[in-house]
Parts: C-alpha cells; structure tokens; sequence
C-alpha cells in the first residue's frame, strides 16, 4: 500500500480547518463591504492599517513577544542544560515540574496570577503581614508592561525549554568526549560543540514562543487590566464590538505576514552562520 | 454486571418515556435567554402551572443569540433593545397578541413604546439595567452625584472604567452633555480627549471583574451595570451604587417570539406568566436587575427598592439614554476606543 495514504486524514484536516479559514481570512481582509452588501476587493483596510496608530500596534506586540522571546532563552537554555546532563538525579521529577503547569489551562493560570500580585493580592498582604510594607502600601505588580511580558514568560517559558532539551538529550556523547580528548576546555567545548548542536532546539523554541507571544490577546488584557494592547487585542475587538470582520481580517492577515517574515530572518541566518562551525 | 445493565435499561427507558411525552408539540415552549437570567425554579414553577414542556437554553451574548436564530427555531427570546431593533427590522419577530398576555397591564409605562418598538407591537419587556458608578464609602468620602468623581485626581490608580466601547465612550458624552449616541466629530472629540485625561487616573479597563476588585478594595470606584452593583452591594454593606444626576445609558431586555416560532400560544403563556407580579419580583431579586413590572416592584423590600441607585427618580431616568446600534456607528466609537487605550 502506497504509504502516503497515511497522510490523507491530515491532508484533509489541514485543508478543512487551516487552509480554508486562511482564504477566508485573506478573502475578508482584502475586501470591504459595500453599500448593498456586497464584497469589494480593496485596499483600503490595508492602507488603514499602515498608519502610526495600528503600526504602533504591532510595533509593541513584537517588541514585547521578542523581549519575552529573549528572557526565555535567557532562563530556558541553562535550565534545559542541566536538564539534559547525563548525571542529574530526579530527573524525571524536574521534568514534571516543568511540564505539569501545562495541564491547566492558560487562562486559570494567568487569573491565579491576578490574585497572587494584585494590589490587595496575596503577595502584598503578605510583605504587609511580614512589615516590610504598611498596612495602606502596596506595590503594583500588575496594570503595566512588566506584567504582560511576565505573563508571556512564564506562560511559554516550556515552549523554549522543551525543544532544547530534546535536542541536547539525543547529542551525541562521543563528539564531547572527542573534543575533551583533543584538549578543549569545558568552555571551548560548550561554544564549538555543544552549543552550535543545540541551534536547531533553540529555533523550534524561539519560534514557539515568538508566535503565540505576539498574538496573545489574554495575557495582555488579564494581566494589564488592558492598559496594554496588543494586536491581539485589538483585532478581537475589531471582530466583536466592531463588528468589521473585513478590518479584524486584516489585520491578522498583516499579522501572519509580519511572523512568516520574521521566522524566515531569523532561524536561517543563525543556521547559516553558525551551522558551519560544526564542520 | 447486571446491576449495571439494568441501571442503563432503566435510563433508557425512562428517556423514552420522555421523549414519548414530549411529542405534544402544542405543549413544547423553546425558551433563548441570556446566561443567569431568570429566578431558580421559575420554569419548573412554569410547567407545574400550565402544563407546557420548556425547552430552556443560554446564550452568553446578543450577537451569539442573533447567528444561533438564523439555524434553529426558538419560540421565546430575551435579547436587549439594539437586538430587537435589529430583529424587528429584518422581520425576524412576529407582532404578540395582547389579549394572551392579560399581565402586560402591570408593565410599567416608563418602559413602554421603547423606539425599538414604539407601537408596543413585538416586544414585552423583561427587565432593565443602568450604568453607574459603583463605589466603597468608606474611601469615596463625598456624595457622587455625576460622573466628575471618576476624573478625580483624590482616586488616582484606584478607578475601573468599563472595558466597554459604548458604555465609557457614552457615559463620557453624558459627562460633557451629549447624546450617547451622537456620531457629531467635534462632540467625539471632546470625549477622546476627556478619556485620554483620565486614562492615567485609571487602574485598568475591565467587565466583569470590576465588581471583584471593589469588593477585595482592589479599586476604589468603577463604572459599573447595576445587576452587578445589586450582587456587589448584596456582599458588602459598605458598597453604594449611584447614577449619574444628569441622566446615564440604560438597556432593556425584553421578550419576543420569533417570526419562526412553532408554538405561540405557548410563548404568549411563557411571556404573561414572566409578569405575574411574585414571579417577576422573584427574578428581579434573584438577579438583582431591575424589575419592569409595577406591582412586582412592590414585593421587594425597601431596601432594594428605596435604593435610589436600582430605582432611580423618574426624572433621571427621562434624561437617560438606551444605546443604539445603526449603520457603523460602533466601528465609529471602536476607532476612538483603539486612539484612546491602543495608541500607547
């Protein structure tokens, strides 16, 4: 039996549900509404998205996605690391530490934050209880950028963990003990062994935090108490008060653009560049 | 083993029976109301009475009642007043039959002849909620009597504004004087500005959960809608609700039969018993919206209904607006909302 018939229930989900919606999408945001209801191609919604209010937008959205992208690698790789090290005890235990806020939901996490750093949160009523604050102080943990970026770590910080640590775990032992033979030292092995095998994981990550980061639209509205929006934000609204599903599409339809863009700069370069150390 | 089978036999059994009882289609009544909308054992109390079947569900909002009608039959519907207007002018509803609904004497007259319905031909209403402010007195010292209180710099990062569009955008235009439904630029622009200067007093821009954070002292004053200032006030004495005096946006749900229904009669009974005076002051209590029926008001206690913030002096009330929904006029305030909490 031909094998790539195992592909047609895919192939056919794919189609359904992605490929489908994205011409819809593309159908919408290319299009305006006319006078008798009608759909007219246009490009009016596009010029109105390239002025400073939405550019700015989206500016923000990426900038705080790619921060949180930053901090992830940040605290992911080391964490993924000594995950991935031959001789660490519990490691099946430290596995399910990370793995086990996923089995929640992503809004009931993000509201148990709410009550834990709020102004009246269990956080500072604690700090007041232990008297490093008085009983009317309090600081503000939450309402601003600081929170949202927060919220977008924490929420996707096993997204970049997880693909590092699978590539890092399946690295070939005798590489490392090859270049320790040959007199590298530790760091020297982490920079032109180690770390250039680990590339492929860190891209998956990145990309794997980048885009949910960047199209969040509950972290920010949850943690902010939408003082901060994101394009998310903005374009649920389009799609719900607005009622202007041609503006809404869009805008996501910028949107995708903008990431397809971004992931087609930045793994490949870092492929490229540092993928020839290796040899 | 057995016991199981014989547990799901009987099941089966007595859905068929049900099923069997439920073929009368004379005596089957599909009721669409909004979610948490109606007193506990209303519709049980319903069926005993009348011996209708009611078939009762939910939806969370207007919009998702509006597409869910386009695909099935209903035979009563509570959907608000820009809904109605909608559904009434695309001849989605059927004009009611009055002398089957004997109680719509007892509706109070305030709420007849809305401009949804101005010939009182489709609608029967339901109840009726504000917008006001709901504030802690023991951290709110002053009397609040308009909305100039939520631009008070004594409150700073202690105010909630709703994360509503109409609703801010509107309670700032009755602010300044202005319709809340104006599509005037110069009169949209006073309001921007207006917003943007209050915008750094604000703590967030939030719906449902502004009760909460009054309630934990969280904040200290926020915009709210009275059903939720009613529950809030319920949980803590201290809490006080108050309209603006130069009148505020109020919304009334009322109930109508599609022009689909299969069953009528049935939905005239569902609708005339809604306004049977002890039932309607058991949802308005319940629900802690405001009641529109006349008699029923006077079954509820003084407290809640000498409560000059649910039960507002008519005079305010005539100064207030319902909110209308035409043309694009919600994209028209979404642009302002967006230069307002997007631009920065």
């Amino acid at each position: 039996m031909n094998r790539r018939w195992y592909s047609a229930p895919y192939l056919v989900w794919s189609l359904i549900f992605i490929v489908v919606p994205m011409l819809m999408v593309a159908f919408y945001g290319l299009t305006v509404v006319g006078e008798d209801g009608s759909f007219i191609f246009s490009l009016e919604n596009i010029k109105r998205f390239f002025t400073p209010l939405y550019l700015g937008v989206l500016g923000r959205s990426a900038l705080y996605a790619a921060i949180s992208t930053v901090i992830c690698i940040i605290l992911g790789y080391p964490a993924a690391l000594i995950l991935s090290s031959k001789d660490l005890k519990h490691k099946s235990v430290m596995m399910f530490l990370i793995v086990i806020p996923m089995w929640m939901n992503l809004l009931l996490r993000t509201y148990s934050w709410l009550s834990l750093l709020e102004n009246e949160g269990l956080i500072n009523q604690f700090l007041r209880f232990i008297g490093i604050l008085g009983s009317e102080e309090y600081i503000q943990f939450l309402y601003g950028e600081g929170a949202v970026i927060f919220g977008m770590v924490y929420n996707f910080l096993p997204f970049m963990i997880l693909p590092i640590y699978s590539v890092m775990s399946k690295m070939d032992y005798s590489i490392i003990n090859a270049a320790e033979d040959l007199g590298a030292n530790k760091f020297n092995v982490f920079r032109k062994v180690i770390f250039p095998l680990s590339i492929p994981g860190i891209s998956s990550g990145i990309t794997m935090v980048f885009i949910p980061a960047i199209t969040t639209f509950a972290i920010s509205s949850i943690l902010s108490g939408n003082n901060v929006n994101l394009l998310g934000n903005v374009i649920e609204k389009q799609f719900g008060i607005g009622g202007d599903w041609n503006f809404g599409s869009t805008m996501s339809l910028v949107l995708m653009i903008f990431i397809l863009i971004s992931m087609f700069v930045m793994p490949d370069s870092e492929k490229e560049s540092q993928g020839g150390l290796i040899i | 083993m057995k016991k199981i089978v014989s547990l799901l036999l009987a099941v089966l059994l007595c859905s068929l029976m049900f099923s069997g009882c439920g073929t009368d289609p004379s005596k089957v009544i599909r009721v669409y109301n909004a979610s948490e909308y109606i007193g506990e054992g209303v519709i049980e109390q319903f069926e005993k009475e009348t011996g209708y079947k009611v078939i009762y569900s939910e939806f969370a909002s207007n919009e998702d009642m509006y597409t869910k009608i386009k695909t099935t039959s209903y035979d009563v519907l509570i959907p608000s007043d820009y809904m109605i207007d909608k559904l009434v002018r695309e001849e989605l509803v059927q004009p009611l039959d009055f002398n089957n609904i004997p109680n719509y004497q007892f509706v109070n007259e305030t709420f007849k002849s809305p401009y949804y319905d101005p010939d009182n031909k489709y609608s029967v209403p339901y109840m009726w909620s504000t917008v006001g402010i709901l504030y802690d007195s023991t951290k709110v010292k002053e009397e609040v009597t308009d909305m100039s209180v939520m631009w008070n710099k004594d409150y700073s990062g202690k105010i909630f504004m709703l994360d509503s569009v109409r609703d801010s955008i509107g309670m700032t235009l009755k602010k300044l004087g202005y319709s809340v439904n104006t599509t005037n630029d110069d009169e949209l622009n006073e309001a921007k500005k207006e917003l943007l200067t209050q915008r750094e007093l604000i703590l967030g821009y939030v719906t449902d959960e502004v009760k909460d954070k009054i309630i934990s002292g969280e904040g200290s004053l926020g915009l709210v809608y009275s059903g939720e200032a009613g529950k809030a006030m319920a949980e803590k004495d201290t809490l006080k609700y108050a309209i603006p005096e130069n009148g505020t946006i109020y919304c009334v749900d009322a109930m109508v039969i599609p022009a689909n229904s299969q069953n009528k009669t049935g939905a005239e009974a569902f609708i005339n018993y809604m306004h049977k005076p002890e039932i309607a002051a058991q949802n308005a209590l319940e629900t802690f919206y405001g009641i529109t029926n006349v008699r029923g008001l006077e079954l509820l206690p003084d407290a809640i209904k000498n409560n000059k913030g649910l039960y507002p002096d008519a005079t305010i009330l005539e100064k207030s607006e319902m909110l209308k929904s035409e043309g694009n006029i919600n994209q028209k305030y979404l642009e302002i909302w967006n230069q307002i909490t997007a631009a920065n």
